[in-house]
């Protein structure tokens, strides 16, 4: 471990520590722009020189590694000096644009410019200037403003595993550019525009909206994957105007999938502002709240309990989903289903449903086996962390399902369900890898969650979990990767069929049937309607999606910006989502519309605030309260031998861009999903 | 300069190396480490372009990048930062005119001005025929015989107004003249002729020029 001293301050840094590492420790900011930690060094921007004992000249700190004995000033003239020399350079052909730059007021070279710019310019000559680039609807570029760090064509090379981006021409030619104006072929994309330290690469939606510091800034969560990323909601007013990752090293790192990002022009179109309630014409008609519950309470009237069932959606929180667990009780149903998917999960045994080795475990696996999943659009910040342990470890990677690509290299095994057995019986190329590795990682996905043999398979994914000691002392390498938000909440809560209750799947064959009479939709779109037609549906959510075209009733209720609650990651981590807007017109929390309804019918849910809720909540499933933490549970075996169908395995979801109700409202996400195809298309033509 | 003034609007629909050049690639490969491939992205770009009348393709960057195992944009980079890969067709006597300090100063303006006179073209340029075309370039390396063009791979040398004019005319009529100084120095010799290792010069000055004979003899034969 070297030691050095960095203005006659003594630091000891880890080996292969770069200079401006050193110096941080040390507790000295040094301004960078090409240089990012999570990217691999370029060194070359200049910014961050730093004066050298000994060296004739400054020395760019970021790309020299410290070594023991280094004698280190960053604040001496000649060091000022140089770098007001590089920020001079840096601004010959930066234009001058701020008032109109889209990073004014959060701009890295305008804030050190602050520091090493001069007040005036010396540089009379023509500045340069570059045509703008297309990279899809999602990045805007103003090209002549770009200082050329390569941060972007780093990003996309190595952590989203897309080389599209690249640096042609050179010196004053330089540009950055994709290989003939592409979209930029990745589900992380966006995240270029927070790493470009000027005003280069924006926001195309977020374009000329609003400047930072107008922007009420919430820390909340990202309910489009299960993954629970961290975000920053930044709203003005009631208007979310855009999503910004937040920094968790144990979840997203620093990144988020661009539907986190740009799905949030839907919150703004086709919202459930207002009751509604089914006429006998057959039209849906604007009511009060005491209308609409009062119509669902006459029918419930005429419904046995029996006959009435839940099936709840993917983005509702926690206290929602037990306040409905609570009213059912008190109703005496015990229809009620968190796995619209149809997902079979044992839900007894808490170790089998969650991503068990955690998404920073990731970094300690060596051997990785995916099946029935395909991670890069299901949880794309999550496959990130795949492929940065891949570059770093180099390990094995297979996976089982459709054939895709991951951004990574790995071995296609195929889609047979029969795969699974053979790897079980240890009668499998495979094996081999799985059973010399100390930290194997089984993923399993919705691909295989959501078949009819569920049970048959998981039985075969514990056989080889067994087989190989996946889990073992200090290690647990099974995990269940789910696609939807609220789903380890629903399962831990036990929104799931109570005794001689129906799954989501048979109370949508029931209803078909007309054996099921009623039907609660609780922000349920992803379900086929067509079973509900001869059923009374009541439908609770925010976005007049499917589930709304087919309600009899129409509850709304506020999306995961405009409320309070829990949401529990695949991992099993308690994260808070926190109100940046309040819902529109009528609608109402989800919680709220439960607890008053439950007064309409007689029934009383015991709390009448959030809180309230939540303290409830707590008091049934203590580990709600632990916010941040995951609580593991111990993994048991799960599933049961029998019949296995010959239908090819497939992955949880096969359309990133679109997938609830927030992102089929959204154009932005209607445009990206064409772009992305049209890609393919001219891919396909050559 | 965008991709699209970087590289020619009309493209062929295909390319693919003739098998004299296939079996070059695989010799060039080979020279690479297992892993390293994507070393031999300059080599296979200079096939490319000879193969392909002194300019590469689209076409021709993405097969070397399915080759090397490399990402399109990658080649692409490496074929736009160098200014001896031609993206753009050019002229049948493609002429690279140093224009750096040395070259400067001995004269490169006059040259510069004679072909502007003669063809009609600057740098960047090509004739309407598509016989000549133009591109300033960095130092060539050959200062010491200030100033020089480089005619496709050809080095021409000590260059004025009026030598310009006749090599010109020559390269016109397809007869290209003897390479090196037109001054017919040898090498970097003072042009007053050798002040000292007289004799080694002399002799090496014979012998050279006995063989510059038989090459023009063969050039005008060809």
């Amino acid at each position: 471990m070297p030691k050095l001293t960095v203005n006659s301050i003594e630091v000891e840094v880890e080996q292969g520590a770069s200079v401006l590492q050193a110096c941080e420790e040390a507790g000295f900011e040094i301004p960078r722009f090409c240089y990012h930690e999570r990217l691999s060094i370029a060194g070359n921007c200049r910014m961050c020189l730093v004066d050298m004992e000994r060296a004739p000249k400054p020395i760019a700190s970021c790309a020299m590694p410290a070594a023991d004995g280094m004698v280190i000033s960053t604040q001496t003239d000649r060091v000022k000096k140089a770098r007001e020399g590089v920020m001079e350079f840096l601004l010959v052909n930066h234009p001058l644009d701020c008032p109109i730059c889209d990073q004014g007021g959060e701009c890295d070279l305008q804030d050190q410019a602050m520091g090493y710019g001069h007040d005036g310019s010396r540089y009379k000559e023509a500045k340069r200037a570059v045509e703008e680039k297309q990279m899809g609807p999602l990045i805007k570029t103003i090209m002549t403003r770009c200082i050329h760090c390569t941060r972007c064509v780093r990003f996309a090379t190595e952590v989203a595993g897309v080389p599209d981006l690249g640096a042609i021409g050179r010196g004053e030619q330089v540009e950055i550019t994709t290989y003939l104006e592409k979209t930029i072929a990745s589900e992380l994309s966006a995240n270029v525009i927070d790493l470009c330290p000027v005003g280069a690469l924006t926001s195309k939606p977020y374009a000329f909206i609003s400047r930072p510091w107008e922007l009420n800034k919430t820390e909340s969560i990202d309910v489009m994957d299960a993954q629970g990323s961290n975000i920053r909601i930044d709203a003005r007013g009631n208007q979310v105007l855009r999503v910004m990752p937040r920094l968790n090293e144990d979840v997203n790192e620093e990144w988020i999938s661009d539907k986190a990002r740009f799905a949030i022009d839907g919150l703004k179109t086709q919202r459930l502002d207002k009751p509604y309630v089914k006429r006998d014409n057959g039209k849906l008609e604007a009511v009060s709240w005491d209308e609409a519950f009062a119509a669902i309470a006459k029918n419930l009237k005429k419904v046995k309990p029996n006959n009435f069932g839940v099936i709840a959606g993917d983005q509702i929180d926690a206290e929602t989903l037990f306040a409905m667990k609570l009213m059912m009780e008190k109703i005496g149903s015990p229809h009620m289903d968190c796995r619209q998917d149809g997902a079979y999960i044992d839900s007894n045994a808490r170790g089998s449903y969650l991503f068990n080795s955690t998404i920073a475990g990731i970094d300690e696996a060596d051997a990785i086996l995916i099946i029935g999943s395909n991670p890069r659009i299901e949880a794309p910040v999550m496959n990130a962390r795949i492929r940065k342990q891949y570059l770093a470890s180099g390990l094995p990677i297979a996976y089982i399902g459709q054939s895709v690509d991951l951004t990574y290299p790995a071995e296609y095994l195929g889609s047979n369900a029969s795969i699974l057995a053979d790897i079980a019986e240890n009668n499998h190329p495979f094996c081999n890898t799985l059973q010399s590795a100390n930290n194997p990682m089984i993923i399993v996905g919705n691909g295989v969650y959501t078949r009819h043999d569920a049970k048959a398979l998981l039985h075969h994914i514990s056989e080889i979990v067994k087989t190989f000691d996946v889990v073992h002392k200090g290690w647990n390498g099974f995990n269940a990767l789910h696609n939807a938000a609220s789903r380890v909440a629903g399962l831990d809560i036990g929104f799931l069929p109570g005794k001689s209750g129906k799954s989501a799947r048979a109370m949508l064959a029931d209803a078909a049937d007309e054996k099921m009479a009623m039907i609660w939709l609780l922000g349920a779109d992803e379900i086929d309607t067509n079973m509900l037609e001869n059923t009374f549906v009541v439908y609770q959510g925010h976005h007049g999606d499917v589930g709304a075209h087919c309600a009899d009733v129409i509850l709304p209720g506020a999306t995961y910006t405009e409320k309070n609650g829990l949401f529990l990651n695949f991992e099993g981590r308690v994260q808070e989502v926190r109100r940046a807007a309040f819902p529109p017109g009528d609608a109402k929390d989800d919680w709220s519309i439960i607890r008053a309804f439950s007064a309409v019918i007689g029934q009383p849910l015991p709390f009448d605030t959030h809180e309230a809720c939540r303290q409830m909540l707590v008091l049934s499933f203590p580990h709600f309260a632990e916010i941040g933490q995951i609580r593991s549970s111990r993994w048991k075996k799960i599933g049961k031998s029998g019949k296995i169908s010959d239908e090819p395995i497939s992955a949880g979801l096969t359309e990133f861009y679109m997938t609830c109700p927030i992102s089929r409202a959204s154009q932005t996400m209607a445009d990206s999903r064409t772009s992305r195809e049209n890609n393919t298309k001219q891919i396909a033509a050559e | 300069m965008s991709i699209h003034d970087l590289v020619a609007d009309d493209q062929p629909e295909n390319f693919s190396f003739s098998a004299e050049n296939e079996d070059k690639i695989v010799k060039i490969i080979a020279k690479y480490p297992e892993g390293r491939q994507a070393s031999a992205v300059m080599p296979l770009l200079d096939l490319a372009q000879r193969q392909h009348d002194n300019w590469i393709p689209m076409k021709a960057i993405e097969l070397i990048a399915e080759r090397l195992g490399m990402a399109k944009i990658r080649v692409l980079e490496v074929a736009s930062f160098y200014t001896m890969y031609n993206l753009k067709p050019v002229g049948k006597y493609f002429l690279q005119l140093c224009g750096t300090t040395p070259c400067m100063l001995r004269g490169s303006d006059d040259v510069t001005r004679c072909i502007k006179d003669k063809l009609g073209i600057s740098s960047g340029e090509m004739t309407s025929d598509g016989k000549f075309s133009l591109l300033e370039v960095e130092c060539l390396g050959a200062c010491v015989n200030a100033p020089i063009i480089q005619v496709n791979d050809d080095f021409y040398e000590d260059l004025d107004y009026d030598s310009t004019e006749t090599l010109i005319d020559a390269l016109s009529k397809d007869a290209p003249p003897p390479i090196g100084s037109v001054k017919m120095r040898s090498g970097s010799q003072a042009e007053t002729g050798p002040t000292s290792l007289e004799k080694m010069a002399a002799k090496s000055q014979k012998k050279k020029s006995e063989k510059t004979a038989g090459t023009a003899a063969e050039q005008g034969r060809s």
